[in-house]
This record gives structure tokens, C-alpha cells and sequence, in this order.
């Protein structure tokens, strides 16, 4: 399984995120391939899930795709609400 | 001999290798699978190669900007972009850079672990900019070797604690938690935005409470944002130029309109290859700077990028991109006033920056705290960049400049200590070092006198 995390420039944020979703996911004992970019590059990354704050995401647009948007991106127990429905 | 010579020249010299060997010993360290030692390594030696590529297709297009803009207005025309000067310093600087990041990243453990302020300083990209920063003003201040790189390392650590603890008063407020902090180095522009919300504003009367139009989140794609105010850059001052102007000395014959377009093009283009060598750079420290951090500082605060705050007031980013924008627009008409270089007011500095302004100045002084705060942040972040360029422009990275506050700020303070004289930069690092040492002390002495 594939999680790409984005943000704006793909540096900051969406890496913090990345290392939340990594944290969600080793307590759940799962393991994925995580990874962060920026918005533009994200449309032609393959993945299986797709992780950003709620604002930017309205600004993903891509067809029958598993997202999570993200209202706190600093909130681990969102990260994990949300991935827990899709695994 | 030689073996020596290849050691401390070719291994340690080569900014791109050093950085690689740090990257391998905080892989190592962590225990990580071989596979993932040799994948991380090489990635982040890449990361920095990247870099250095992405810096000739800008300094290719910020060349043209810059000769058509000197001959459309008779001054010279900067562009902050805080990627393209880390980019053009590496050539010079690459490997006192990397040393003063990694010691930076250590003193800030090591601060952290003393004293009571407990950020750990993650967004990684800023503490390489401000690393870049820190050598280009030391050295042109005449200091080098190892004074260069332990001082600079000092005060990158002590900047690392400072920026986030004189915002976190605030973040708390924002966040609603004392577990995090911001860490960007734009923080003495929100500083000042959140104490100018508290002076003339009222936080009752929150930026959220109104309904401001969403459609203007589309510009935090950087790549988007970049090609469009690049774009309306050129084509004014390709105009302002004249058509035969670019058409005979600078595009070689080619359509005016179409060669600015394609030069605007171009820049974002080479934004994009050194954002991308930024991410591999720092793809691999950061999580190994975190994982000794929360190691050996148990009670760590993590200080995180300026996103982080954008979702508690999405309106308030709005406000203060634009009210930041406007105040960089009246900027450029007022700078030449004060015989200044004129810093073209760009859109990444102004989105990111101008937005967390606009958070602090609401949670402070609401509507009008987060308009008042977010306007003098704009005009800060192009009245410092105008001051602190002379300083700068002894190492050749003319034409463009950092645009957050606090490398404006730290550049200033430092340069015009060197300018009187070198060892007056020791003495300003060490008293900024001192402040959280002493600050703890008072704290403690309070705490006694309370328990008695």
C-alpha cells in the first residue's frame, strides 16, 4: 500500500504529516510506503491513499481516489479515524 | 598524505558528500535496514546535486529579469526567493552551509535539554536557508574556519529556540495546546503582527465570523503560484523595456511576449528541480533529528512549519495574504524613495508568510489586528530584504535575496556588527545564546520564591 501526503510546497508540512501518518501506522501495526510532495507533482504520483489539510485538498482534483482531508494536520487521532475506515 | 588530502578536501570539502555522511550516520544510528542506509544516503547526496542543477535554470532567467528591468526603470529589480539564493550559495558556500546545520541541529538539542525551552525545530528547509544565511553574512563579516562554523552553529542552534519561544505565548492561544510550536524563521514578521493586533485590534471581532471567498486557496500550489507572478512580472517590465529592446539585445530575435512568458516559465521551472533537491536533502536528517531529539529531550515541543496554523483561521490566511501583498505592492513605489533596491513583491513570501501573519494578528486583534498585522508584516518583508541586500551582494547572489523576516532580520543585526568589527558577531551571538539560559534561571528563582 502506497499513502502520499501533500501541501503546497512540499516540504514542510506535508512531511510533518508523513511522520504522523508513520506513527499512526506502526500503532496499528500496518505497514505501508509513505511518502510527501508538493500539490502539482501529486496529481502524477500513483498511491493508494491521498493525505492533505481539508483547504488544499479542494484543490486535488482526481476521480475515484481514497483522500483524507485533514482539518488539524497536527491531530494524531484524526490521521487515525479517517485511515483506520480505509484499511 | 594524500589519503589525508582526499579525506579533508574531496570527502569533507564536497558539500553534496558531507551531507551524504550525515545523513548515513542518522540512518545508522536509528538501525535502520541496510537497503534503507544505502537508498537514504544516496537520495540525500542527490538531493543536494539537485540543488545546485536547479540553480543554473534560475540564475539563467533572473539574469534575463534583471537586465530588462535596469533597462526599463534605471534601477535594479530584486525577486526574494529564499530557494534560489540557497541555490546560488552552495557554489560558494555549500559546505560551510552543511556543517552549520548539523551543529545547528545539535546546539538546538543541546539548548533544548538545559533549559526550559523545549522546541525542536523541525521544519527543515528553513534551518538550511538560515545555515545559508548565517555563512554568507560570516563570512563576508571576514570570519572562516572553524570560527565560521562552531559560531554559526551556536546561533543557528539558538535561533532554532528562540524563533518558536517568542511566538509560542500566542501559538498556544491558536493551537490550543502547549505541546506545539511554530517553527518557521518568518517569526519576527508574526511577532510583530500579533503585538500590533493586541494594540490597535479586538479579538472579539474574529476573521471567522465573516464570509471571505475560498478561490484563492489555488495559489498555494507553488509551482502554479510562482508561474503566474513571474509571468505578469515579466511581461510589465518586458513591456516597460520596449519590444525592440528584448527583441534585439535580449531574446535574440524572438517575440517579446513569448520569450517573457517562456523566461517566467522557466524560473518557477527551476524552482520546482531545487524544491524537489531541498526534499531529498532534508528527506533523511529531519527524522533522525527528531528521533535523537525526543531521545535526549524527553518532553520535546515540536516547532513545525507555518501551515500548521493555517487550518484554526482559514479566513484570517486569506486576509493576510492580501493585505501583505497590497503593503509589498506600496513597498516596491516607496523604496526607491529611500534609495533602495527595489524588492519585487513575491507571491510565495507573501502567501505563506503574509497568511501566518494574518493568523497572529487575528488571534490578537481579530479582523482588524489580523489587516493592520498582516500589512506591516508586508511592508517589513520588503523594507528588510532592501537593507540587508548591501550586505549580501559582496558574494555575487545580486538579483535576488531571502524573503522571510527573520533572515532579514538576522542578516542586519549580524552584518552591521561585522562592519564594526569581527569579534562584536561573537559577542551578539553570545548574548542571544544567553537568553534562554538566563531566562530559565529567573524562572527558577520565581518558582523557589513561590514554593517558600
Amino acid at each position: 500500500m502506497k499513502i502520499l501526503v501533500m501541501c503546497g510546497n512540499g516540504l514542510g508540512s506535508s512531511f510533518m504529516m508523513e511522520l504522523n501518518v508513520k506513527k499512526v501506522l506502526k500503532k496499528l501495526g500496518v505497514t505501508a510506503e509513505v511518502d510527501h510532495t508538493d500539490l502539482s507533482s501529486a496529481k502524477t504520483v500513483q498511491a493508494d491513499i491521498y493525505v492533505g489539510a481539508k483547504d488544499l485538498m479542494a484543490n486535488f482534483k482526481k476521480d475515484n481516489i481514497k483522500r483524507i482531508e485533514l482539518e488539524n494536520i497536527m491531530d494524531l487521532n484524526e490521521i487515525e479515524r479517517q485511515l483506520v475506515a480505509y484499511l | 598524505m594524500t589519503f589525508l588530502n582526499v579525506i579533508m578536501k574531496d570527502i569533507l570539502g564536497t558539500p553534496a558528500i558531507l551531507i551524504g555522511l550525515f545523513a548515513f550516520i542518522g540512518l545508522v544510528a536509528q538501525k535502520k535496514e541496510s537497503s534503507e542506509v544505502i537508498s537514504g544516503t544516496l537520495k540525500t547526496i542527490m538531493g543536494f546535486v539537485v540543488l545546485g542543477a536547479g540553480a543554473g535554470v534560475i540564475v539563467g532567467s533572473l539574469g534575463i529579469f534583471g537586465q530588462m528591468f535596469d533597462h526599463a526603470f534605471g534601477i535594479k529589480g530584486i525577486i526574494p526567493n529564499n530557494e534560489s539564493v540557497v541555490a546560488l550559495a552552495q557554489k560558494t558556500l555549500g559546505k560551510e552551509t552543511a556543517l552549520i546545520m548539523v551543529l545547528g541541529m545539535v546546539f538546538n538539542i543541546l539548548i533544548a535539554k538545559f533549559t526550559k525551552f523545549k522546541y525542536i525545530f523541525l521544519t527543515g528547509h528553513h534551518t538550511l536557508f538560515m545555515a545559508c544565511l548565517i555563512s554568507a553574512i560570516l563570512s563576508v563579516s571576514g570570519i572562516s574556519g572553524v570560527g565560521l562554523v562552531v559560531g554559526g552553529g551556536v546561533l543557528l542552534g539558538t535561533l532554532m529556540v528562540l524563533s518558536p519561544a517568542m511566538l509560542q505565548k500566542y501559538t498556544k492561544e491558536i493551537t490550543g495546546t502547549d505541546d506545539l510550536a511554530l517553527g518557521h524563521f518568518g517569526s519576527v514578521g508574526y511577532f510583530v503582527s500579533a503585538n500590533i493586533g493586541k494594540m490597535f485590534g479586538n479579538k472579539a471581532h474574529s476573521t471567522e465570523s465573516i464570509n471571505v471567498p475560498k478561490n484563492l486557496s489555488f495559489l498555494r500550489d507553488t509551482s502554479v503560484s510562482i508561474s503566474l507572478t513571474m509571468s505578469i512580472l515579466f511581461f510589465i517590465v518586458s513591456i516597460f523595456a520596449g519590444k525592440e529592446f528584448v527583441e534585439t539585445t535580449v531574446s535574440g530575435g524572438s517575440n517579446f511576449i513569448v520569450f517573457s512568458f517562456l523566461k517566467a516559465i522557466e524560473f518557477a521551472a527551476g524552482v520546482y528541480i531545487v524544491l524537489a533537491g531541498v526534499r531529498m536533502l532534508i528527506a533523511e536528517i529531519v527524522p533522525a533529528f527528531q528521533g535523537i531529539a525526543e531521545k535526549v529531550v524527553p518532553n520535546a515541543k515540536p516547532a513545525l512549519d507555518c501551515p500548521s496554523v493555517f487550518p484554526f483561521a482559514p479566513n484570517a490566511t486569506i486576509i493576510g495574504f492580501l493585505c501583505s501583498f497590497a503593503a509589498g505592492l506600496i513597498s516596491l513605489f516607496l523604496l526607491p524613495l529611500f534609495h533602495l533596491s527595489v524588492i519585487v513583491p513575491g507571491l510565495i513570501p507573501h502567501f505563506f508568510c503574509g497568511a501566518t501573519a494574518g493568523v497572529y494578528g487575528n488571534i490578537t486583534g481579530g479582523k482588524r489586528g489580523a489587516i493592520l498585522g498582516s500589512f506591516v508584516h508586508g511592508m517589513l518583508i520588503s523594507f528588510l530584504p532592501a537593507l540587508v541586500l548591501p550586505l549580501l551582494e559582496k558574494l555575487g547572489f545580486e538579483g535576488t535575496t531571502f524573503g522571510d523576516a527573520d533572515f532579514a532580520t538576522v542578516g542586519l543585526l549580524l552584518g552591521n556588527a561585522g562592519k564594526q568589527n569581527s569579534t562584536l558577531i561573537y559577542v551578539v551571538i553570545a548574548i542571544l545564546l544567553s537568553i534562554p539560559f538566563i531566562l530559565t534561571m529567573i524562572k527558577r528563582d520565581v518558582k523557589k520564591v513561590e514554593a517558600e
